[in-house]
């Protein structure tokens, strides 16, 4: 027993060190609905024959960002939002100029919050205003654990700002309402995807279109409907190397090759194939069939950049605590 | 400790007290000194302002009461199962005896999965209980549900060795002196098995205060209304606020710790029992 | 009251309700867990327990046992001896602080792992300059497994010991037998029950814990999921089957391990 304990924990260790040459692997650490679309990337980026091996983690995205916080030893990082990205740069994880390491803000895609209801639309739901009416339940993940939820906190304002001209007290609301729609509150987005689809509950999922569209392909348009409403709020998917680690590891370079394959016109086309949208102009033109048109503000326009969100909104006792917590 | 050794008869007190305070140290106490400090470095008022915030208290109000209500139905059925499992022979009590401790085995994220499913409205109870208004799913019911089920077998447990001591020739002498079956239970039964039964509850309602596997799948996690205190030290984790993360993971500590020294207590009740009984 | 009499109608009544509780609260979900795991067929069920994620949790899992089981049932042991063998100052704490890790919740558990062995840990910095890696390892979750389910073979054995008081092992001694071989041959032999029981229940716990790993656990796919977490990963795929034939693994172990209790019981009687 002695000798097995003893090479039980030489291959624990042997695991818990970081590899020093030449890695051939490199993890991943990504938002919680993006499961299968890293899982056809990663397939589509061993097909141009690349042999490096790529591991996915999958949680909501700021529990992504406290994990390589607290050591999780993500080579990339393929978030849902800006925010959480920046909490790396501060814990001096990722370089200050990230954005600029990859083309068009280090996004390769985006998405938006966007509506999935039940076969036939029976609540008529069309626009957020719908979504705060007695009597309809409202499914979205927990704004204050996911990227995705909080997204749909920022379009449901971005909407109610401009239909009662920037009146709070009509703003707050309607949020209060919608978010007393609501009967349960996941961590993650997904989570929040099977209580609508595998638990029947609510009338209408709200989450990122991509998902939206997902769930209409994989269950059949006899079962679900996805509905854009007339205005959301563009929701970048931000990627970026994780400095620290990669340094450690040495992984930098299959690191870069791997996340410059996202942006890629091969890349792009698996994007959109999984319903995020893509960055590139000829391949959005190829899919301009299944995207339709969307009025999309941006966090600058609407809110004043990311840094003022979270102090304004996201932050213990902000606007959003107004609404959700302290209802 | 030496002035201590030369009184034991036994060897190996040494080695024994060597290892188990090593262990405890490295796998117990340092984990939780590590948290002590965090909650420690924060001070008393930000510490308060944390474990009193409104939600902290709907949190240890939905907690506590759905442990509560849980401990009273795991009574019920935890003395009931103690009894016949005791009392009677009958095909299929073995069965029974070992179907008991299922819960204990079935992992918590399994139970949830497998609660959700049957209280679902579609699921084979939902199915019943829905059109008649009730709802479990999602709902504080839920959650007692969850509870109850994961810790169960605690009474019975404690029960069960207790009631097979109680003697039988005792509760026979008093029906010969006219005692009735219920006078039997209630003096002779219920104050023998007293301290075993509460001392069950008092595990069965710790246990129910730390479930998390089993009550995050059937609970709605809305705040302030079905979320439990170990689901908001989970958010509180995820939203980096480690500092409320610790508080609230202290406060769920002492309470486990007082309801430690509660049951211990109530066994050291239960030895002077059955000492003064022989 | 014994197999001889007959049985009066509240007898009956009581064993009938009895029955009904343990169907509905434990029977009705054993067999939900099947029938939803085998819905598309035994081809399917089986396709999705030899999945290769599936199968790395299920290893990863019944690793973690090997090595958690072997070391609690020694320190077990070496504690429920020291507490029933021996008076000391301290000896109520000790015996409170064993307990305590089972009646914490696991998140609990988590948290405190989190504080200590996580880059902004009490020990964080320690680790990284020392380029050790323990959060989101393997040997976190051995860890927090080693941790939650410490109090049970010494609970097993403590009122067992002080049951079987101290007579044996003296007279071992008086006829000169060594510390061991008074432990090899008196005292094991009359706790070994004890000591596999606590076992079967730490075994039990360790491949079924859920919050605490899912606390220090990566979540890498195919490298730090172990089976639970395997199972909540499987159900939001959208992989119903596959997360009830994961969770059907562990209910059969759920059910094998009682199994092998009642078994040891009924050895034991004998």
């Amino acid at each position: 027993m002695n000798k097995l304990l003893i090479s039980a924990a030489a291959a624990l260790a042997l695991a818990s060190t970081p590899v020093l040459a030449q890695p051939t692997d490199i993890l991943n650490a990504s938002y919680d609905i993006a499961r299968e679309l890293f899982e056809a990337e990663n397939a589509a980026y061993a097909a141009t024959g690349a042999t490096v091996t790529i591991n996915q983690s999958h949680a909501g995205s700021s529990a992504q960002a406290r994990a390589i916080l607290e050591g999780l030893q993500a080579d990339v990082v393929t978030f849902n939002q800006v925010t959480d990205v920046q909490r790396l740069v501060e814990g001096g994880y990722v370089s200050e100029d990230w954005s600029s390491d990859f083309p068009h803000n280090a996004a390769p895609f985006y998405s938006f919050p966007s509506f999935l209801v039940r076969a036939g639309n029976p609540k008529g739901i069309s626009d957020w205003g719908d979504l705060a009416q007695e009597g309809v339940q409202v499914i979205f993940p927990n704004p204050k654990t996911s990227g995705n939820g909080r997204y749909t906190y920022l379009a449901a304002r971005a909407w109610a700002t401009e239909e009662y001209a920037g009146d709070e007290a009509q703003i707050e609301e309607f949020l209060t309402k919608l978010f007393a729609n609501v009967p349960v509150f996941e961590t993650g987005g997904r989570a929040a995807t099977t209580a609508f689809t595998e638990r029947q509950l609510g009338d209408v999922l709200v989450t990122f279109e991509a998902e939206t569209l997902a769930v209409v392909e994989l269950m059949g348009p006899d079962n679900y409907e996805a509905i854009v409403p007339s205005v959301s709020f563009l929701s970048e998917f931000p990627v970026a190397i994780v400095d620290r680690v990669v340094d450690a590891r040495g992984s930098r370079e299959i690191a870069k090759a791997y996340l410059d394959f996202l942006f890629s016109p091969e890349g792009q086309e698996v994007a959109a194939a999984n319903f995020h949208r893509p960055q590139d102009e000829t391949v959005a033109a190829a899919h301009a069939g299944t995207f339709p048109e969307i009025r999309l503000v941006t966090v600058d326009d609407a809110f004043g950049g990311w840094d003022q969100v979270g102090s304004e909104h996201f932050a213990d006792g902000g606007l959003l605590d107004r609404v959700f917590v302290n209802q | 400790m030496a002035q201590h050794r030369s009184k034991h008869l036994l060897p190996g007190f040494g080695l024994s007290m060597g290892l188990s305070l090593f262990y405890l140290t490295l796998i117990v106490l340092l984990p939780i000194a590590a948290m002590l400090l965090k909650v420690a470095g924060m001070g008393w008022p930000e510490f308060w302002r944390i474990i009193s915030s409104n939600r902290a208290l709907s949190a240890y109000r939905v907690t506590f009461s759905s442990a509560l209500f849980a401990t009273a139905i795991n009574g019920v059925i935890g003395l009931l199962l103690a009894w016949v499992l005791t009392r009677y022979r009958f095909p299929g009590r073995r069965l029974l005896d070992a179907l008991v401790d299922l819960p204990f085995a079935l992992p918590t994220a399994v139970a949830g999965l497998v609660l959700v499913t049957l209280f679902d409205a579609s699921g084979w109870y939902g199915q019943l209980l829905e059109p008649a208004g009730i709802r479990v799913s999602y709902t504080q019911l839920g959650i007692i549900a969850a509870m109850a089920f994961t810790s169960v077998p605690f009474v019975v447990r404690s029960v069960q060795p207790v009631l097979e001591e109680v003697e039988t020739d005792l509760e026979s002498a008093a029906m010969t002196l006219g005692a009735s079956r219920w006078q039997v239970f209630t003096r002779i039964i219920w104050p023998a098995i007293l301290p075993a039964f509460i001392g069950g509850c008092v595990i069965s309602f710790a246990r129910s205060l730390g479930e998390f596997g089993a009550v995050v799948f059937i609970a709605g996690n809305l705040p302030g209304v079905t979320e439990i205190v170990s689901l908001l030290i989970f958010i509180r984790l995820d939203e980096y606020n480690y500092e409320a993360a610790a508080a609230l993971a202290f406060v769920l500590l002492v309470v486990a710790l007082l309801t430690l020294l509660a049951s211990n207590a109530l066994a050291a009740w239960q030895v002077r029992y059955v000492d003064r009984k022989s | 009251m014994d197999a001889q009499t007959p049985r009066s109608v509240g007898a009956n009544l009581l064993i009938a309700l009895a029955f009904l509780f343990a169907g509905m609260l434990l029977v009705v979900p054993l067999v939900l867990i099947f029938s939803i795991a085998l819905r598309d067929g035994v081809g399917a069920y089986l396709n999705a327990i030899l999945e290769p994620a599936t199968l790395h949790a299920v290893f990863l899992t019944v690793t973690t046992a090997i090595i958690v089981v072997p070391i609690n049932m020694v320190v077990g042991a070496a504690l429920a001896w020291l507490v029933t063998r021996f008076r000391f100052r301290g000896r109520n704490l000790l015996v409170s602080f064993i307990e305590l890790p089972a009646a914490v919740s696991p998140i609990v558990a988590g948290v405190v792992y989190l504080f200590l062995y996580g880059n902004q840990g009490l020990l964080g910095p320690l680790l990284q300059w020392a380029g050790v890696q323990v959060m989101f390892t393997p040997l976190a979750i051995v860890l927090v497994s080693l941790f939650v389910t410490a109090p049970y073979v010494a609970r097993e054995l403590i009122p067992l010991m002080q049951q079987q008081g101290t007579e044996d092992e003296e007279a071992a001694l008086s006829l000169g037998a060594t510390g061991w071989q008074m432990f090899w041959h008196v005292t094991l032999p009359n706790i070994r029950w004890g000591l596999v029981y606590g076992a079967v229940l730490t075994n039990a716990r360790v491949m079924g814990e859920f919050g605490a790993v899912s606390v220090v656990s990566g979540s890498i796919r195919g490298q730090t999921n172990t089976l639970p977490l395997q199972i909540n990963l499987l159900f939001n795929d959208f992989n119903i089957a596959g997360a009830f034939a994961a969770a059907s693994t562990l209910a059969l172990i759920a059910v094998l391990t009682l199994l092998l209790k009642s078994l040891l019981e009924a050895w034991e009687r004998r």
